[in-house]
């Protein structure tokens, strides 16, 4: 208990006098991530109403979500959207950032802000939009349509990625190997690529996560064969609070989990 | 020995920024096998001219020839030249011997013939054996060797160099210009040095070009730089120097009441600068007699400043002019009278005696 | 100045490595441009279409018209303004511990704030429903506990909504926020304490005004993501909090009115394009390309 007494800042500030500070905190943080965690237990419990802590445990929900050919097939399209996402948007963006960081084009500035508008329109807008006109391309309830859209949604958030990379990076490395006999492109593969890599690999997750995430888009474009998991969660809310989502949500909150913690700490093995 | 060298003609090189012009019309001819530096302060256009001539900067116009081939449009990979940067720029990524390996890799030499050509490479800067080692395990003195064994493995006839010793301290610095220079000797291709560190060009170059706002100020040896300076502005660049207004005519100049015999036999008239380098003057003893070669003055000695080696001693010349004179100190024990105040007499060599135009134009 | 030698030879090569630069952005742009700068401005022209396909100002003027467009720009910037409010004010404390924390204990706890940014926001919405509704955990445990006899209505009104979108929102006010505070140089905190201000004053006059960038921007990016917000809203509003989202979906999706959702979008679109707009001509910013990439 003597810890408390010890001042916390230099201006002597005491961590006694700080309580009331570490309690807040302490208890915004439990109000971020709980709700998301206590979804998990909730999710094995046998009775129909989600109780915490469960009576009694069970894999009912889960098998519900299995052996649904609906939610399988769902959960399949968000999963290809979500990688066709990934595979196009990520070379799309790096390209993109790597253009625009070593060009001396005097408006670099607006065209920057041209590819990272699908941040700022609402994305209500960009839905309405979208859906009226894949109506007139005949592109609605496609998955070319709805990969299209989404990589759209997808490229700024690689951009900031790859370009805040690539601003911390020494481009002296890219004019030595041309000075050694590179061509433009092997220096960039060769040298820079593998320097950035983390940058690209951390996009293209993240791409990967707006794909599957997203709603709004996608309950108005995708539909029939190709709804997605988002977008049948989405009504299943809204008409009823079915446990199957418990499962859903669980499932996807640990592969999210795992996605980020994974990159988190390959970064920081690159950066030490 | 083949033909490890090609000469560089530059011709018009231009390149402007807005008003102003990093290179103006810049004409050089650097011969085969030279190691010529490139000097001058920061902003002077050195590094310019030597990123025209590696192909990453792209003039407004002008001619760039390697032994006779145009090259002024070329992509920097495929002019063939070896360059070291200031701060190395070694592929993190790659061990030692993948850095050393690169150019060989890209020109299509792999496996055994590869290796030993890289182990080669590193030896000649002392490094073989550190192949295997990683970049993050080198000290700087050794990661400057690494980027220079790089630059080398593939035998370029040109090499570049910008201001590769410029992050090193000081008793490494002076190590590696010896070696540098004799690697030069070794192997014999054109070198381009730049650095802004006089005393470094003096060391190593064959020929040293000054360059200032853009346009060459002088290009000649060490020695003629040094002791023949063409304007006010290589004068000060290189060594110390205290500049006299003096009165030209006939080959004399005048300054006060004492007047300067000077080498130029010469038609000019008017006022001039003299420029006195303080180790070329001497002081006389009272009984000191000098023949004709010499031009002799005198002043009141201000103060003197041990320095160890050598002495400086602040002169005040008529009309208030401070002069320096650099003296060995071996030397001090031989004069009775070098308290602040005693008159002194003075004496420079009429070789030593420069003079240059008022406005710093070449003479 | 008279023609140089093989000028013109190096402006067609400068020309030509421009192109290339610009090529690699070619691909991001066009399908920017297709995908939403082209159907959002042809939005634009459908707003001022009627059902017949006449140009009127019908839609726009029915906004200004009828008191329900009232009641949902009401609501929605209720919504709006009272999480941002509601964010600054438990956001900022907690903004606070982390930047004073040493790195490796701040990177541990951000995962608090990065998790649930990056988990699906229908897993979020989906666990407050439960955590809310009247047979839901937190009634439940109060009633358990003797906090309350009946269950309240926690959700399907204006405080489900609240608590949703706060929870939503807040890590979008604490990142900047975060970012703004460990840039602060704690000398500056050090010289005040040093010429005599007591920690509440120091707090005050250097540290607080120190944060505001961080603060404003976060503040920002809140109000303008509430704006538009569609999905938390309509899940925990109920029906009975509708924001200009849901209207605008609802207009779509039940009465196919084009006309009136695109104006009611383009509406949506130029309040956030003003707000940025005004941002950032108070904060002076130049340059915004570096306020993005720093957070």
């Amino acid at each position: 208990m003597k810890w408390f007494k010890q001042p916390a800042t230099d201006t002597q500030i005491t961590h006694q006098s700080r309580v009331w500070l570490y309690a807040v905190a302490v208890v915004v943080m439990i109000f971020l991530v709980i709700p998301t965690l206590l979804v998990i237990p909730m999710s094995f419990s046998a009775s129909q109403y989600l109780e915490f802590p469960p009576r009694k445990w069970s894999f009912r929900w889960y098998e519900a979500y299995f052996s649904s050919a609906a939610w399988m097939q769902a959960t399949a399209t968000s999963l290809k959207a979500g990688l066709l996402t990934a595979l196009v948007a990520t070379p799309f963006a790096t390209m993109a950032a790597y253009g625009l960081h070593t060009s001396r084009f005097k408006h670099v500035n607006w065209i920057w802000m041209l590819l990272l508008t699908p941040m700022v329109v609402p994305v209500i807008l960009i839905g309405i939009g979208v859906f009226y006109a894949y109506v007139k391309l005949k592109l609605v309830n496609t998955l070319l349509g709805l990969v299209l859209a989404h990589c759209m949604l997808a490229i700024p958030v690689v951009m900031l990625v790859v370009g805040s990379a690539l601003k911390s990076y020494d481009m002296d490395q890219e004019r030595v190997a041309r000075s050694l006999g590179a061509s433009p492109f092997y220096a960039f593969w060769s040298v820079t690529l593998p320097q950035i890599k983390f940058a690209v690999v951390s996009g293209a997750v993240l791409a990967f996560l707006t794909s599957f995430d997203e709603i709004i888009v996608a309950l108005f474009v995708s539909g029939g064969d190709n709804s997605t998991l988002t977008r049948n969660m989405f009504n299943a809310l809204r008409d009823q609070v079915d446990p199957t989502i418990a499962a859903i949500s669980t499932l996807i909150v640990l592969i999210t989990s795992v996605l980020l913690i994974l990159t988190q700490y390959i970064g920081q093995d690159q950066s030490d | 020995m083949k033909n490890a060298s090609l000469p560089i003609s530059i011709e018009k090189i231009t390149k402007k920024y807005g008003s102003t012009y990093a290179l103006d019309h810049v004409d050089l001819e650097i011969k085969s096998g030279e190691f010529l530096t490139l000097l001058g302060p920061s902003g002077s256009g050195k590094t310019t001219l030597l990123t025209v001539l590696a192909g990453f900067t792209r003039p407004d116009g002008g001619s760039v020839k390697f032994g006779g081939t145009e090259m002024v449009c070329v992509p920097p990979h495929q002019r063939d030249v070896g360059m070291v940067f200031q701060n190395y720029a070694l592929f993190p990524h790659m061990s030692v011997a993948e850095n050393v390996a690169y150019p060989l890799k890209i020109r299509g030499v792999k496996g055994l013939e590869a290796q030993e050509r890289v182990e080669r490479s590193l030896e000649m800067v002392r490094l073989g054996g550190y192949g295997k080692r990683g970049i993050d395990q080198l000290s700087g003195g050794q990661k400057q060797r690494v980027a220079l064994a790089r630059a080398m493995v593939f035998e370029p006839r040109i090499m570049l160099m910008d201001e590769p010793l410029s992050a090193l301290d000081k008793q490494l610095r002076e190590h590696m210009q010896i070696e540098l220079r004799q690697l030069h000797e070794k192997l014999g291709m054109t070198t381009v040095y730049v650095t802004h560190d006089q005393r470094e060009a003096l060391t190593m170059s064959d020929r040293i070009a000054v360059i200032n706002f853009g346009k060459i100020m002088q290009l000649d040896t060490p020695r003629a730089i040094y002791e023949r300076p063409l304007n006010k502005f290589v004068a000060e660049f290189i060594g110390e120097s205290t500049f006299v207004p003096v009165h030209i005519e006939n080959g004399i100049a005048q300054f006060a009441n004492f007047s300067f015999k000077t080498l130029h036999n010469d038609s000019r008239h008017g006022a001039a600068l003299l420029m006195l380098r303080p180790e070329r003057l001497k002081v006389l003893r009272d009984q000191d007699n000098l023949n004709t070669q010499f031009n002799e003055f005198s002043g009141q000695l201000v103060h003197l400043v041990y320095q160890g080696d050598s002495s400086l001693l602040e002169v005040k010349l008529p009309n208030d002019l401070l002069v320096q004179v650099r003296m060995p100190s071996v030397e001090l024990q031989n004069h009775q009278n070098l308290q602040a105040g005693a008159l002194l007499r003075l004496a420079v060599s009429v070789q030593d005696t420069v003079v240059l135009s008022a406005e710093g134009g070449t003479s | 100045m008279s023609a140089l030698p093989n000028a013109l030879a190096l402006r067609r090569a400068d020309s030509i490595e421009r192109l290339w630069l610009l090529g690699l952005v070619t691909p991001a742009m066009l399908l920017i441009v297709i995908t939403m700068v082209l159907p959002v401005g042809w939005l634009f022209y459908l707003s001022l279409l009627s059902d017949t396909g006449a140009y009127t100002t019908e839609h726009y003027v029915r906004m200004w018209e009828q008191p329900s467009y009232m009641r949902t720009f009401r609501a929605t910037f209720e919504v709006s303004i009272m999480t941002t409010a509601i964010c600054l004010v438990i956001g900022y404390p907690l903004a606070y511990f982390l930047s004073e924390l040493p790195k490796r204990a701040a990177n541990l706890c951000m995962i608090a704030v990065l998790l649930p940014l990056w988990t699906s926001l229908l897993v979020r919405t989906y666990a407050w429903l439960v955590l809310l509704q009247r047979k839901g955990l937190i009634n439940n445990w109060a009633i358990e506990l003797g906090l309350w006899s009946e269950p309240i209505a926690l959700v399907h009104n204006m405080l489900g909504t609240l608590i949703g979108t706060v929870h939503v929102m807040l890590p979008f006010l604490i990142l900047p926020l975060y970012a703004s505070m460990r840039a602060i140089d704690r000398n500056y905190l050090r010289a005040a304490a040093n010429l005599g201000a007591s920690p509440m004053k120091t707090f005050w006059s250097v540290f607080f005004p120190l944060a505001m960038p961080g603060m404003a921007t976060g503040a920002l990016i809140v109000f303008i993501l509430c704006l538009g917000f569609y999905v938390t809203p309509a899940v925990l509003g109920g029906g009975k909090v509708i924001m200009v989202s849901s209207r605008i979906a609802n207009d779509i999706e039940i009465f196919f009115n084009w006309g009136a959702a695109s104006a009611l979008g383009v509406v949506l679109l130029v309040m956030t394009a003003l707000l940025i707009w005004i941002f950032m001509k108070l904060l002076k910013i130049s340059n915004p390309m570096s306020q993005v990439v720093k957070s």
